[in-house]
């Protein structure tokens, strides 16, 4: 497992230590362990059943774990019940309280903390002016568009100042364009208010425009920690290699300083310091062809689909490998059938 | 708002009409039959018939405080609890209700009796010295309901509990609530209308309910039911039986009424 520069700075605001939870046999969580920075918004990104979900139940305080420690700010808070944790939560589908109006919903923290009526009024209407709702106060959730809903979910989630913010796949439920907008606006409050955050979510491009850093997960453990452009540039194994965009990945030995050797046979030159006779991962991302490239693949196109910006191109080569490669849509779309060669040199492929 | 057939529902509309609405209406007419209302003036006129009506009005409204008092609990532990539990809850809860309520009152009679396993036990374990009077009285036909009618309160509320999206609780947790203010701020309103469909089913079950207060309250406790019987088979006074009987239907209907409404502008908020 790599760790990535965003780690050591500032000071870890939440430290989760050697966290394990089974249900039954299965194994949720094989003790991770991970910490946050202050202001850091770290996303938790894994396919369903990953232990994600989990993860976070035990950081608000739904699920306790069977072993391990979750620290907040220097305090050790396993053991206390969600009520008294001080997080701010973001659930999946909102969460709001149907029958209490957009106020109302807003104000509940507040009210739980016998905050004062003026104050209350004062920092609801604040909150509310920052995910832009000013009156919309007496509307009920039913009232208003999803991301209206979500953007009350957010206020009512930062109101009370928590020391933490944790949001748990908040934008699912909404199309595409309404999710972009409503991410850049959660980066961008986030940033604002300085929160430490932690975003659970399975959509690796969601992952990559959120975060300062992401923290892929599967099977209950932690598969790498790391900033973005390192997650996608250098992951740390099979799994991140295949879950965060789309990738070619072979295996092979070092046969020599910068050499792999893939079981076809076939020589790769990489840039790599991996010692020889190493058994190694190659991952090549489909956009980092190029004609004359190093490392020539030829192959004959199986299926090319055009998308905009780039073809799509799936290669059958010679040896039986396939290959995805992306160029840039400049011309006529290749044809199936078409043989066709193209190169990837040694700083673009990433050997693990 | 529909334009599907009806005739599928025109077998049973036909066994209602002849079996059901035809003698309801014909026993009415006793009522009338001599022409006067005199037997209604009888009915609403004299102290001791209201007397038995505030009485069974009484009741009613106590049966479903007790009920409600009793089922919510019931009802929301059932719908919140490990589907183990909530199996077992549905048997203690429905077992009753596909027993005869003739012989669950009887055996009640069996428990609540002087010589009853109750009293036995009592007085066994020194607790009193003296058989309290549970039986043929207020008290008697106020268990024996309550026990009959649960059920009719447990089930909507369990199934208003059951609508709640688990996530909205947690949600009103995370955020600070401790349990007694997620149960005040949160499951009460959003249960209400399950708290109102079984408090309404259970009064209006109440107001005609005869086998129980017959029974437990042994002649001593007068509830308009047993009053209409009282008039059938002993007096054979059928015209005031069927007067009361009008009444009674009107003031279920009136109770009926209501509800809906408040359900109406509920679902309509």
């Amino acid at each position: 497992m790599r760790t990535g520069k965003g780690a050591g700075e500032g000071s870890a605001e939440l430290l989760i230590e050697g966290v394990a939870k089974r249900f039954g046999d299965v194994v949720a969580l094989d003790h991770v362990s991970l910490q946050v920075a202050q202001g850091e918004l770290l996303t938790i990104l894994g396919p369903s059943g990953s232990g994600k979900t989990t993860l976070l139940k035990v950081v608000a305080g739904f699920e306790t774990p069977d072993a391990g420690r979750v620290t907040v700010g220097g305090a050790n808070i396993t053991a206390l019940p969600p009520a008294k944790r001080d997080i701010g939560m973001v659930f999946q589908n909102y969460a709001l309280f149907p029958h209490l109006s957009v106020k109302a919903n807003v104000a509940f923290p507040l009210e739980m903390r016998n905050v004062g009526r003026a104050e209350i009024d004062r920092r609801v209407g604040e909150a509310l002016a920052m995910v832009e709702l000013a009156g919309y106060e007496a509307r009920l959730p039913k009232q208003l568009s999803g991301g209206q809903q979500q953007r009350v979910a957010l206020a009512r989630a930062i109101v009370f100042n928590p020391r933490l913010l944790l949001l748990d796949e908040p934008f699912g439920a909404l199309d595409r364009k309404l999710r972009e907008t409503m991410q850049l606006e959660v980066r961008r409050l986030q940033r604002r208010l300085g929160l430490t955050t932690i975003f659970i979510t399975h959509d690796q491009e969601e992952a990559l425009v959120l975060s300062d850093r992401i923290a892929v997960m599967n099977k209950g453990a932690i598969q790498q920690i790391a900033t973005t452009t390192e997650i996608y540039e250098r992951p740390a194994n099979d799994f991140v290699a295949d879950f965060v965009g789309e990738s070619n990945i072979l295996h092979g030995t070092m046969s020599a300083p910068g050499l792999v050797a893939l079981p076809d046979g076939r020589k790769l030159m990489v840039d790599s310091e991996a010692a020889p006779g190493a058994k190694v991962g190659v991952l090549m991302r489909p956009e980092r062809f190029a004609p004359g490239g190093i490392n020539e693949f030829t192959g004959e196109i199986v299926e090319a689909v055009y998308l905009g910006t780039t073809f799509k191109l799936r290669l059958a080569c010679e040896g039986g490998q396939e290959l995805l490669v992306r160029q840039p849509a400049r011309g006529p779309l290749p044809a199936a059938g078409t043989t066709i060669t193209v190169g990837i040199d040694p700083e673009a492929i990433h050997v693990f | 708002m529909t334009t599907r057939a009806a005739w599928p529902a025109l077998p049973a509309l036909i066994l209602l009409l002849v079996f059901f609405l035809f003698p309801v209406v014909r026993m009415l007419g006793f009522s009338v039959e001599a022409g006067t209302l005199d037997w209604y003036a009888k009915a609403l006129g004299e102290g001791l018939y209201l007397r038995v009506f505030w009485n069974t009005f009484e009741i009613a409204l106590l049966v479903t405080l007790f009920c409600l008092l009793l089922g919510y609990p019931l009802g929301f532990l059932m719908a919140t609890t490990t589907p183990g539990w909530a199996t077992f809850g549905f048997i203690c809860v429905l077992l009753p209700l596909w027993t005869s309520v003739l012989v669950r009152t009887y055996a009640w009679m069996v428990l609540l009796g002087r010589n009853g396993v109750l009293n036995r036990t009592l007085m066994e374990s020194g607790l009193t010295t003296d058989p309290l009077p549970l039986l043929h009285n207020f008290t008697g036909v106020l268990i024996g309901m309550v026990h009959v009618l649960l059920p009719y309160m447990v089930l909507p509320i369990y199934g208003a509990v059951r609508r709640v999206d688990p996530a909205i609780p947690a949600a009103a947790a995370g955020l600070g609530a401790s349990s007694a203010r997620i149960f005040w701020r949160i499951y009460l309103p959003l249960t209400l209308n399950g708290i109102f469909a079984g408090s309404v089913l259970v009064f209006v079950l109440s107001l005609g309910f005869f086998i129980t207060p017959a029974l437990l309250g042994g002649g001593r406790v007068m509830m308009i039911a047993v009053l209409i019987e009282q008039q059938v088979r002993e007096t054979l006074n059928w015209p005031f039986a069927a007067a009361l009987s009008a009444v009674l239907l009107v003031f279920t209907f009136a109770v009926y009424a209501v509800a809906q409404r408040f359900t109406q502008s509920e679902a309509t908020r």
